[in-house]
C-alpha cells in the first residue's frame, strides 16, 4: 500500500520508414518514428487535432493518406514519407494556407515551401483585407470573384498592452482553444466562431479581450504554432524592426512570483526580456504559467525612468 | 475618472546610498560597504552579537540564504536570522515538524493529479497559485471531486463539488467535527493509527464536544456538509489535504496546521503515494529559505540548533562555536527593536515597513534602531528607512543558483540578464561585508556555495547540479547521488516493524480560540485579505506590468451589506478597524457572504490595508493573524442635498 505504481513495461514495435527498420516503443506515433516531419497544428502538450493534414504520409495497404501526428505505429507498418502522393499533398496544404494567410512567422513555412514546391502566387493576389470578418454571420460572406485569393486578412487586435491578436496569420489549428480550454488553462475565454473559410478564433461576441474571461496566461501564446499570437514586446519590435532571434539567448530560470516554482525561459535580446516561454516537457509547468509569470518581468528592467 | 492605484513603477536601485545629516545619498561602494560593516562592528562591540539582526529573504536563492545565515552565526555570532516566511507559511513548517519531524509538504503535484478526493482548505489557489490549480484540475478531469473550505466562494470553490463556507477563525471546531464524525461512523483507519501515531485516545476524547450540531453552530457550515466531508476524505482510496494563509494567517495558526495534520493521521492519508498534506508556498524560495537554516532554530537541512552533534559539525566546517540556543524570530526582533535590546538590523529584500501587520508599529520600531542595512532591487519604503543601502541584483533572473518550491523540488536558477548600473549580487556584497569584519569569504560560483550546502545536509547531499539541471530538478530528501527517493515523504510510519517506524507523528489536542479582534457594535464587519490573480504582496515587483485585469485596491463587500450601508460600487467609503482607518473604492462581490469583507495588500501606497489588521500573533510561530480584522465601513460625508 505503500508503494509506487510503475508505468507498465512497454512492448516494442517494428515498422519501416521509408525502408529502412525502425523500432519504437508501443503507443508512439508514426511522427515519433519520423521525426524532421512537418507539423503545424500538432502540439507536444496537447491531444492531436489532425486539422492541418501537412503531416501526411502514406502507409502501405491504407487507402488514404494519415496524419504521422496522431496514427499510432503497428507491427509491421511500412511508412513512406516522400512518394509523389505525399509531397503533392504537402504542397497544396502549404499553397491554400499560404495563399489565405500570412505565414511570414510560422517557422518552417518558408523552408517547406521551398521543399515542395509550393506556389501559393497561382491562386492570384491577395484579396482585400477585411474588417468585418469577426462580424460575419453564416451565409454574410461574398463569394470570391475569382481573380484575386480570398484571404483571412483583417488588423491584428492590440487590445492590451501583453499580447496581440494578429489573426492574418491564424491557420485555424484549434490549439490555443484547447490550451485555453479544458486541456490547460480551463478558463474558455476563446473558441470557434463562424463557419467555413469564415471560421475564426474569436472571444465571445468578439469582444476585446480585456472585456472577455481571459486572465492573460498566455498559454495559447505558447503553443500557437504561427506568431498570430504574440507578445506585444515582440510585435512591437517587429514593427521597428529590432525584433531579431539571432540576437537572443533562451536561459531557464524559476518564476519570482509564488512557491509553485515554475520554470520560466527567458528570451533576452540586448540586456531586456523580450518574450517569456516555458520547457514543454518541465515537471511543473508543461509549457503553462499564469499572467505574473509570463508577463510580470518588466519590473527589474525600469532601470531608468524613460 | 483618473486612476487611484496608477502610480509610477518602481525604479531599480543602481547606486549604493548611505546618509548623511538625515538624507540618502549616493556614494561609491568602497564607502557604502565600510559604513555598512562600521555600523554592525560598533553595535556588536557595545551590545553583543543579540543585538544584531537578520532579515533573509525568501525571493533569493537557496545559496544567498545560506551565505546570510551563515554570515549571522559565524561572522557576528547569532541565531537572530529569520525570514519573511514569518508573516506566511511558519506554522506550516512548525505544524508540519511537530508531528512528523521535518516541514515540508507530503506529496508532490503529481500526485495530487492521481488522487481521489482533494480538500482546499483556506485556499484558492485558482488565483494564488494557478499552476499548482492546473494539476487539481487534470485531477478534476479524471475524476477526482473537491471540497472548498473557505469563508469567501473563490474562483478554487467554483471548480468543487461541495463549498463549506465556514465563518473566519473556526478551523479548529470544523476540523475536529470532521474528526469526530469519521471516528463515530468507524471510518478512521485503525491500523495507521494504531501503527503510526501517539495519543488517539487523548485526541479522540477532546474533539467528542464537537458534533456537527455544536459545529454547525460555531462555524456556520451546516450539519450534512460538514459530515459529506467527513465521510468522503475517510473512504476515499486517495486524498489530498492542501492549504493556504487562510490556515496560517491566525493567531493560533500552528493550531489550525495541527488540526488538519489530525485528519490525516486519523485517516492514514499520509505517507502513501496520492496521499498526503500540501501547504501551498507563497514566495518562491520561502521553503528553501528555512531548509537552508535562515531561520533561528535550524541549521540547513532542519537540523535542530539545540543538537550538541549537530552544532559541532557546522562549528567544525565553519571554525567558529555556535551559539546553543535559539534565535529571535522576526515577531521577536521587531519587538526587541521597540525595547532598545535589537540595535542594528541587516534587511535582505525585504519590506516589512508595509508586509507586516500593524504598519506603524513596525516604522517605528525600525525607527529605533542604531544601524539599519537594507539590501534590495528597489528604494522601498523600508530602505527609505536606512542608515546605507545596497543596490542588488534581482535573484531569480540575474544571479545563479538554485530554489525550492512547494513540492520540495529544488531547481537551477540561472542568471539570465546583467543587473543594472552598479548592482551587485547579494552574495557578493555578503562576502564583501563579511572580509570587512575578519572573515576572508570567497566563493567563485553559486555550486561553490550549493556543494557546501551538500556537505552539510544529508537531504541535499545528493543533489549537485549536473543531476539537477538532467532531472529538472529533485525533491528533498535526496541523500546520495545514485538515487532519487519517493515522491512523497514519510511512508516510514506504515512500516510494520517498530524500529523502521521511528517516532510516530503525535495527535494533537486542540482547543477553539476564536479571532482575537472581536466583532461588536462599533466593528461589526469581518476583514480579510488575501492575494489577486495579477499582483503579488506589496506589489513592488507586480507594479511593474500593465496588468488589463487590476483594477486596485478595493474594498469587497456582499450585495447584502453594501445594500444595507447604503454604498454603491465604485463609491470611495472609510474603512476603520480599531488600528486605523484608510479609504477604498467599494466592489461588490455576490461570493461573499453578510458581514465579511475583502481587500488585498498589493497597493499600500494607495490603501495601506495593513494599517487595519491586528498584531495578534501565533505564539508558536509568530505569524499575524492578517486573516480576521473586525472593522467598521462608513460612506464618506456626502454633499447635502446629494445623493
Ligand atoms: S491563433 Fe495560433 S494557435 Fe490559435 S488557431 Fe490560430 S494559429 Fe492556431
Ligand atoms: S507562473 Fe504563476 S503559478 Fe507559476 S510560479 Fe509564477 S506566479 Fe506561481
Ligand atoms: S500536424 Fe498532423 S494534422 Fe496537423
Amino acid at each position: 500500500m505503500t508503494g509506487v505504481p510503475l508505468a507498465p513495461p512497454r512492448r516494442l514495435v517494428d515498422v519501416t520508414v521509408d525502408g529502412e527498420a525502425v523500432r519504437l516503443p508501443e503507443g508512439s506515433t508514426i511522427l515519433d518514428a519520423c521525426p524532421g516531419t512537418p507539423t503545424l497544428c500538432y502540439g507536444d502538450t496537447l491531444t492531436p487535432k489532425n486539422a492541418c493534414r501537412i503531416c501526411v504520409v502514406e502507409v502501405k495497404g491504407a487507402r488514404t493518406l494519415v496524419p504521422a501526428c496522431s496514427r499510432r505505429v503497428e507491427p509491421g507498418m511500412e511508412i513512406m514519407t516522400d512518394t509523389e502522393r505525399v509531397r503533392h499533398s504537402r504542397r497544396l496544404v502549404l499553397e491554400l494556407l499560404g495563399s489565405s494567410t500570412d505565414l511570414s512567422t510560422t517557422p518552417g513555412a518558408a523552408e517547406w515551401s521551398e521543399e515542395y514546391g509550393a506556389r501559393p502566387e497561382r491562386f492570384g493576389p491577395p484579396g482585400d483585407a477585411s474588417t468585418d470578418r469577426d462580424a460575419r454571420h453564416p451565409g454574410a460572406h461574398e463569394s470570391p470573384d475569382g481573380a484575386s485569393a480570398a484571404t483571412v486578412a483583417q488588423p491584428a487586435k492590440v487590445d492590451n498592452d501583453l499580447y496581440v491578436r494578429d489573426y492574418e496569420k491564424c491557420i485555424l489549428c484549434y490549439k490555443c482553444v484547447d490550451a485555453c480550454g479544458e486541456q490547460w488553462q480551463n478558463t474558455f475565454a476563446i473558441g470557434v466562431a463562424g463557419r467555413g473559410f469564415d471560421a475564426r478564433i474569436s472571444t465571445e461576441h468578439a469582444a476585446p479581450l480585456p472585456d472577455s474571461a481571459c486572465v492573460y496566461c498566455g498559454n495559447c501564446i505558447e503553443v500557437c504554432p504561427t506568431g498570430a499570437l504574440s507578445f506585444k514586446s515582440e510585435y512591437d519590435m517587429r514593427a521597428e524592426g529590432t525584433w531579431d532571434e539571432s540576437r537572443q539567448d533562451q536561459t531557464t530560470t524559476i518564476c519570482t512570483y509564488c512557491g509553485v516554482g515554475c520554470n520560466l525561459t527567458l528570451h533576452v535580446q540586448d540586456n531586456e526580456i523580450v518574450k517569456v516561454s516555458s520547457p514543454h516537457d518541465n515537471p511543473v509547468t508543461h509549457g503553462n504559467l499564469c499572467v505574473k509569470g509570463r508577463f510580470g518581468f518588466q519590473h527589474v528592467q525600469n532601470r531608468t525612468r524613460g | 475618472m483618473a486612476k487611484k492605484n496608477a502610480r509610477a513603477p518602481y525604479l531599480r536601485l543602481t547606486r549604493p546610498l548611505v546618509r548623511d545629516a538625515g538624507e540618502l545619498r549616493p556614494a561609491t561602494w568602497a564607502e557604502a560597504l565600510d559604513r555598512a560593516a562600521d555600523g554592525f562592528r560598533r553595535n556588536v562591540e557595545r551590545h553583543g552579537p543579540d543585538a544584531f539582526g537578520m532579515f533573509s529573504c525568501a525571493r533569493a536563492t537557496n545559496e544567498m540564504n545560506f551565505v546570510a545565515q551563515k554570515f549571522t552565526r559565524v561572522v557576528i555570532g547569532t541565531n537572530n536570522v529569520d525570514s519573511c516566511n514569518r508573516t506566511c507559511h511558519a506554522p506550516s513548517v512548525a505544524g508540519l515538524a511537530a508531528a512528523f519531524g521535518s516541514g515540508g509538504g507530503t506529496s508532490s503535484y503529481t500526485e495530487i493529479e492521481d488522487t481521489d478526493l482533494i480538500v482546499m482548505w483556506g485556499s484558492s489557489a485558482r488565483e494564488a497559485h494557478p499552476i499548482f490549480f492546473q494539476h487539481v484540475l487534470k485531477a478534476i478531469r479524471r475524476g477526482a471531486r473537491v471540497f472548498a473550505v473557505d469563508p469567501r466562494r473563490t474562483s478554487t470553490a467554483r471548480w468543487a463539488d461541495r463549498w463549506l463556507g465556514l465563518n473566519v477563525g473556526t478551523d479548529i471546531p470544523l476540523a475536529n467535527a470532521i474528526a469526530r464524525e469519521i471516528i463515530h461512523a468507524g471510518l478512521h483507519n485503525a491500523t495507521f493509527v494504531e501503527r503510526g501515531t501517539t495519543g488517539f485516545e487523548e485526541f479522540a476524547e477532546s474533539v467528542e464536544p464537537w458534533t456537527l450540531e455544536s459545529a454547525e453552530q460555531v462555524t456556520g457550515v451546516p450539519a450534512g456538509a460538514i459530515r459529506e466531508l467527513a465521510h468522503a476524505y475517510a473512504r476515499a482510496e486517495r486524498a489530498q489535504l492542501c492549504w493556504t494563509l487562510g490556515i496560517t494567517e491566525h493567531h493560533n495558526a500552528t493550531d489550525n496546521v495541527r488540526a488538519l495534520i489530525n485528519l490525516a493521521l486519523l485517516t492514514g492519508h499520509v505517507g502513501r503515494y496520492a496521499s498526503g498534506l500540501n501547504p501551498l508556498r507563497g514566495q518562491n524560495n520561502v521553503q528553501g529559505g528555512g531548509d537552508m537554516g535562515a531561520i533561528p532554530d535550524r541549521l540547513a537541512g532542519f537540523q535542530d540548533i539545540l543538537d550538541a552533534r549537530v552544532r559541532e559539525r557546522f562549528g567544525r566546517a565553519w571554525g567558529t562555536e555556535i551559539q546553543p540556543r535559539y534565535g529571535l524570530n522576526l515577531t521577536d526582533m521587531l519587538a526587541a527593536m521597540g525595547e532598545g535590546r535589537l540595535t542594528a538590523a541587516y534587511i535582505i529584500g525585504e519590506n516589512p515597513t508595509q508586509s507586516e501587520a500593524d504598519a506603524e508599529h513596525t516604522v517605528e520600531r525600525l525607527g529605533r534602531l542604531d544601524h539599519l542595512v537594507v539590501q534590495d532591487i528597489f528604494l522601498t519604503k523600508t530602505a527609505r528607512m536606512a542608515d546605507v543601502v545596497l543596490p542588488a541584483s534581482a535573484a531569480w533572473c540575474e544571479s545563479d543558483g538554485t530554489m525550492t518550491n512547494s513540492e520540495r523540488r529544488v531547481q537551477r536558477v540561472r542568471k539570465a540578464l546583467a543587473p543594472p548600473g552598479e548592482a551587485r549580487d547579494d552574495i557578493d556584497i555578503l562576502c564583501e561585508l563579511a572580509r570587512r569584519l575578519g572573515h576572508d569569504w570567497h566563493y567563485d560560483a553559486a555550486e561553490d556555495i550549493w556543494d557546501e550546502v551538500r556537505s552539510l545536509s544529508p537531504i541535499h547531499a545528493g543533489m549537485s547540479y549536473s543531476r539537477l539541471e538532467e532531472l529538472q530538478g529533485i525533491q528533498w530528501p535526496c541523500y546520495s547521488e545514485d538515487r532519487v527517493e519517493p515522491s512523497f515523504l514519510h511512508s516510514r510510519l506504515w512500516e510494520t516493524d517498530a524500529e523502521a517506524r521511528g517516532r510516530p507523528a503525535p495527535f494533537a489536542v486542540l482547543r477553539h480560540s476564536p479571532p482575537v479582534d472581536l466583532l461588536d457594535e462599533d466593528f461589526p464587519l469581518r476583514l480579510t485579505t488575501g492575494r489577486r490573480l495579477d499582483s503579488y504582496n506589496t506589489g513592488v515587483q507586480s507594479s511593474g506590468f500593465a496588468s488589463p485585469l487590476r483594477r486596485g485596491e478595493n474594498i469587497e463587500l456582499s450585495p447584502e451589506d453594501a445594500r444595507r450601508l447604503g454604498v454603491t460600487p465604485g463609491e470611495e467609503v472609510r474603512v476603520s478597524s480599531r488600528r486605523g482607518t484608510v479609504t477604498a473604492p467599494v466592489f461588490v462581490d455576490p461570493a461573499l457572504r453578510p458581514g465579511l469583507v475583502f481587500m488585498t495588500m498589493h497597493f499600500p501606497d494607495e490603501v495601506d490595508t495593513n494599517s487595519l489588521t491586528i498584531e495578534a500573533t501565533d505564539p508558536i510561530a509568530g505569524t499575524a493573524e492578517y486573516k480576521a480584522t473586525a472593522v467598521r465601513v462608513e460612506p464618506l460625508c456626502r454633499p447635502v442635498g446629494g445623493n
